[in-house]
C-alpha cells in the first residue's frame, strides 16, 4: 500500500513538472500555431537563473525567503527571455509555420550551447532549502518534499491560468483566439498582443518548472530541458493542442503510467508505454483528449 | 467547321524571365562527373592545406573526416527527399540511421555474421521499420506528424540507452568487432577504402534522389509539398506516395548507417538522439531544401564545421578573446545554431540560392554595355 501511494505521489510530482512545461507549449501552439522547440531553453534559463541568483544576488539564498527571491528571479529571467524571443524572432514570421519551427530549433541548439559555454556541460548541485531534502509521511509512504512542492506549485499554476482565462479580458481574447483567430482579428482585436502574453505565461511556467525541477532532481544541467521537452510534447498531443485542462489530465496520465511501469516493469519500459499511448490516442482520437478548445 | 480550334498566340515572355545561357552552359551537365572524379582521386594527392585540414589530404585523419562529411551529405540528401521535396517535417530520421548503425554493429559483433549479410539484413530491416512506422505516423499530418516521428525516434533512443537484452552496450556504445570484416576495410592504412565507400554511398543517394524526383512519382511528391488537397482531388492517394517517400528515405538512411559504423568503428548512443535529426534539418535548410546539390553541400559543410569549429574554439586566436566572446565561440552548436537562424531569415533558399542572388547583384553593379 505504501509503495502504491509513494508511486502515485512521485508520479504526480513528475506529472506536475510535465504540466508546467506543457501548459505553455499547448497555449502557444493553440493560439499562435507555433511548435516551440525553444521551450526547453526557457526551462534552462529559469533553472540557471535561480541557481545564479541563489549564489550571487544580494538577499537571495538557498533557504527561506532568500530562496523564494531566487526562484522569483529565475522565473522573471525565463519570462523575459520568452518575451524577447517572441518579439524579436517569432513575430516577423507569423503564419509561416515551418520557418517558425526552424527558428525555434536553431534557438534551442544555440541557446543550450550558450548555457553550456557559460556554465559548463556538467550537472551543478542545485541550491535548495533543507526541508525539500526531507520526506513527509503520508499514509505510510515516505514522500520527498520536493515532489510535493512541485504538485502544489502545478495546482496553483493550473488554478491561476484557468482563472486568468475565465475572468479577465485578455483571457477571453486568448480563448477566442484559440478557437478562431481570424474571427478575433476581424473584430478589430490585436491578437498579436495576446501572442506575446501567451509566450510570457508559457515562459514563466517553464522557468518555474526549471527552478522547481532543480529542487526535485537536486542538480541542474544544460540538457535537462531537452529531455523533458519531448515528454511535454507528448503530453500536449495527448491532451489536445490549446487545452490547458487537457494538458493537465494528460500530464497526470503520462506521469503515473511512466512511474508505475518503470517500477513494476523494467526501467525505461514506462517511457516506451507513454509513446505507445501517444500512438493509440493519435490513431483513435487525433485531436487529443480535449480537442482544440481552450477550456476554462 | 468541326474542329476549328484556333491555337492561342504564344505568350510573350519578358526577356529577363527567359533562361539565359551562362558562360558555362555547355560544361554544366558534366560538372557533377568532374566533381566525382576529383573526389575519387583526392586520396592520391599529398597536398596539405594548413588551416583547413590538419594533415595532408591523404592522411588517415583527413580522409576519415572527409568520409564522415560525405556520409552526412548523403544523409541530408536523403532527408531532403522528405523535407524539401515532399514537404514532410519528420523529426525522427535519426532512428533509421541509428537502425543502420546499431543493426550492422549488433549483427557483426554479437551474432558474428559476415559483413555483407549483416549489411543486407540491416538495410532490409531499416526499410521495413520505416514502412511500418511511417504507416502509423502518416495518419497524422503537419505538426502532429513531426511530433509522432519525434516520439518514435525517442523510443529508439530509450531502447539503445537502457540496453534491453544487453545488445546495444547502453551508454558506452558498442565497438565494432573487426575480426570478421574484410581485410580491406580494417586498419588505419585502409581508411582510403572507407573514404571511397562513403563517396559511393553519396553518389548512390544523389542518383536515387535525382531519379525519383525526376520521375512521375517525384512530380506527385512535389505536388504534395505544394498543395496536398489538390493531389487528392486529382484522384491520387497522398498517403501512399508519402509512405513511398518515407520508406525510401528510411532505407537510404539505414544504408548510410552501415557505412558510418565501418568508418567510425562502432556505435555510440548519441546518434540516436533527436539532435541528430535536428542537425539534418539544419543541413538541408542551410544548403537549400528541394535542390539537388544544396542538401549535399549543407551536410558536408555542417559536419566539417562541426568538427573543425571544435579545434577552432580551442585555438589561441579564440582563447585570447574576452571570455564573453571566446566561451560561446568554442561551442560549435552555438555558432551553427546562430548561422542557421540567420539563414532562415536572410537566405531562405540556403547556400544554393546565393549564386543567383549574387549574380543579380553583380549584373546590376556592372556598367551597362553599349
Amino acid at each position: 500500500m505504501g509503495t502504491v501511494i509513494l508511486l502515485t505521489l512521485t508520479g504526480l510530482g513528475l506529472a506536475a513538472l510535465y504540466f508546467l512545461v506543457a501548459s505553455g507549449l499547448s497555449l502557444v501552439f493553440g493560439l499562435a500555431d507555433v511548435l516551440n522547440f525553444a521551450h526547453g531553453l526557457f526551462l534552462g534559463v529559469g533553472a540557471y537563473g535561480t541557481w545564479w541568483a541563489a549564489g550571487n544576488l544580494p538577499g537571495a539564498g538557498s533557504d527561506g525567503f532568500g530562496f523564494v527571491l531566487a526562484v522569483a528571479f529565475g522565473v522573471a529571467a525565463g519570462t523575459l527571455v520568452a518575451i524577447l524571443v517572441e518579439l524579436v524572432l517569432i513575430r516577423p514570421l507569423y503564419s509561416r509555420t515551418i520557418e517558425q519551427v526552424l527558428v525555434t530549433v536553431g534557438l534551442s541548439l544555440a541557446g543550450v550551447a550558450l548555457l553550456q559555454a557559460t556554465w559548463g556541460a556538467d550537472a551543478r548541485p542545485f541550491p535548495r532549502p533543507d526541508w525539500t531534502r526531507q520526506v513527509t509521511g503520508i499514509l505510510g509512504a515516505q514522500v520527498p518534499n520536493g515532489g510535493l512542492l512541485l504538485i502544489i506549485a502545478a495546482v496553483l499554476v493550473l488554478g491561476a491560468i484557468l482563472a486568468f482565462l475565465r475572468w479577465t479580458r485578455y483571457g477571453l481574447v486568448i480563448r477566442a483566439g484559440v478557437e478562431n483567430r481570424e474571427m478575433v482579428t476581424a473584430l478589430g482585436i490585436d491578437v498579436r498582443k495576446a501572442f506575446t502574453l501567451v509566450f510570457a505565461i508559457g515562459g514563466a511556467a517553464a522557468a518555474l518548472a526549471g527552478a522547481l525541477g532543480g529542487v526535485y532532481f537536486g542538480t541542474v544541467s544544460p540538457g535537462q530541458g531537452g529531455s523533458l521537452l519531448i515528454f511535454a510534447f507528448i503530453v500536449v498531443v495527448i491532451g489536445g493542442m490549446g487545452s490547458v485542462v487537457g494538458s493537465a489530465y494528460a500530464a497526470v496520465v503520462v506521469g503515473l503510467v511512466q512511474q508505475f511501469v518503470n517500477y513494476y516493469g523494467t526501467s525505461g519500459l514506462g517511457d516506451i508505454c507513454v509513446v505507445g499511448l501517444l500512438a493509440v490516442v493519435l490513431l483513435l482520437r487525433p485531436q487529443g483528449i480535449a480537442g482544440k478548445v481552450a477550456t476554462a | 467547321m468541326t474542329n476549328s480550334v484556333v491555337d492561342a498566340p504564344p505568350a510573350q515572355v519578358p526577356a529577363e524571365l527567359s533562361p539565359q545561357r551562362g558562360r558555362w552552359h555547355r560544361v554544366r551537365p558534366f560538372l557533377p562527373l568532374v566533381a566525382l572524379v576529383v573526389l575519387a582521386i583526392l586520396p592520391y594527392s599529398t597536398i596539405s592545406l594548413p588551416g583547413i585540414f590538419e594533415g595532408p589530404l591523404n592522411s588517415p585523419g583527413t580522409l576519415q573526416l572527409l568520409a564522415i562529411c560525405l556520409i552526412f551529405g548523403g544523409l541530408a540528401a536523403g532527408y531532403d527527399l522528405l523535407f524539401g521535396r515532399t514537404g514532410m517535417l519528420s523529426f525522427g530520421h535519426a532512428l533509421y540511421f541509428a537502425a543502420g548503425v546499431y543493426g550492422t554493429d549488433i549483427l557483426v559483433t554479437r551474432a558474428g555474421l559476415p559483413l555483407w549479410q549483416a549489411a543486407l539484413l540491416t538495410i532490409t530491416g531499416g526499410t521495413i521499420l520505416a514502412a511500418l512506422l511511417g504507416a502509423v505516423a502518416l495518419r497524422t499530418v503537419g505538426i502532429a506528424f513531426a511530433m509522432v516521428t519525434l516520439a518514435f525516434a525517442q523510443v529508439g533512443a530509450i531502447l539503445v540507452a537502457r540496453d534491453f537484452g544487453g545488445l546495444t552496450g547502453g551508454e558506452e556504445g558498442l565497438p565494432l568487432d573487426v575480426s570478421g570484416l574484410p581485410a580491406g576495410l580494417v586498419g588505419v592504412t585502409n581508411t582510403v577504402n572507407l573514404y571511397w565507400l562513403a563517396l559511393a554511398y553519396l553518389t548512390v543517394v544523389v542518383f536515387v534522389v535525382h531519379r525519383v524526383s525526376g520521375s512521375p512519382t517525384g512530380r506527385v511528391l512535389a505536388g504534395l509539398r505544394d498543395d496536398e488537397r489538390r493531389i487528392g482531388v486529382l484522384g491520387l492517394d497522398p498517403y501512399r506516395y508519402k509512405l513511398v517517400a518515407f520508406t525510401l528515405a528510411g532505407g537510404l538512411a539505414s544504408a548510410g548507417g552501415v557505412v558510418y559504423v565501418l568508418i567510425v568503428g562502432g556505435a555510440s548512443p548519441h546518434i540516436t538522439s533527436s539532435e541528430l535529426t535536428l542537425s539534418l534539418l539544419v543541413m538541408v535548410v542551410l544548403g537549400g531544401p528541394g535542390t539537388r546539390w544544396g542538401p549535399v553541400l549543407g551536410g558536408v559543410l555542417y559536419m566539417y564545421l562541426d568538427h573543425r569549429l571544435t579545434a577552432f574554439g580551442t585555438s589561441d586566436a579564440v582563447d585570447n578573446l574576452p571570455a564573453v566572446l571566446s566561451h560561446p565561440l568554442s561551442q560549435p552548436l552555438f555558432v551553427l545554431g546562430t548561422v542557421f537562424i540567420l539563414a532562415v531569415y536572410f537566405f531562405p533558399g540556403g547556400l544554393t540560392s546565393l549564386a543567383p542572388r549574387l549574380s543579380h547583384l553583380t549584373r546590376s553593379l556592372r556598367p551597362p554595355r553599349h
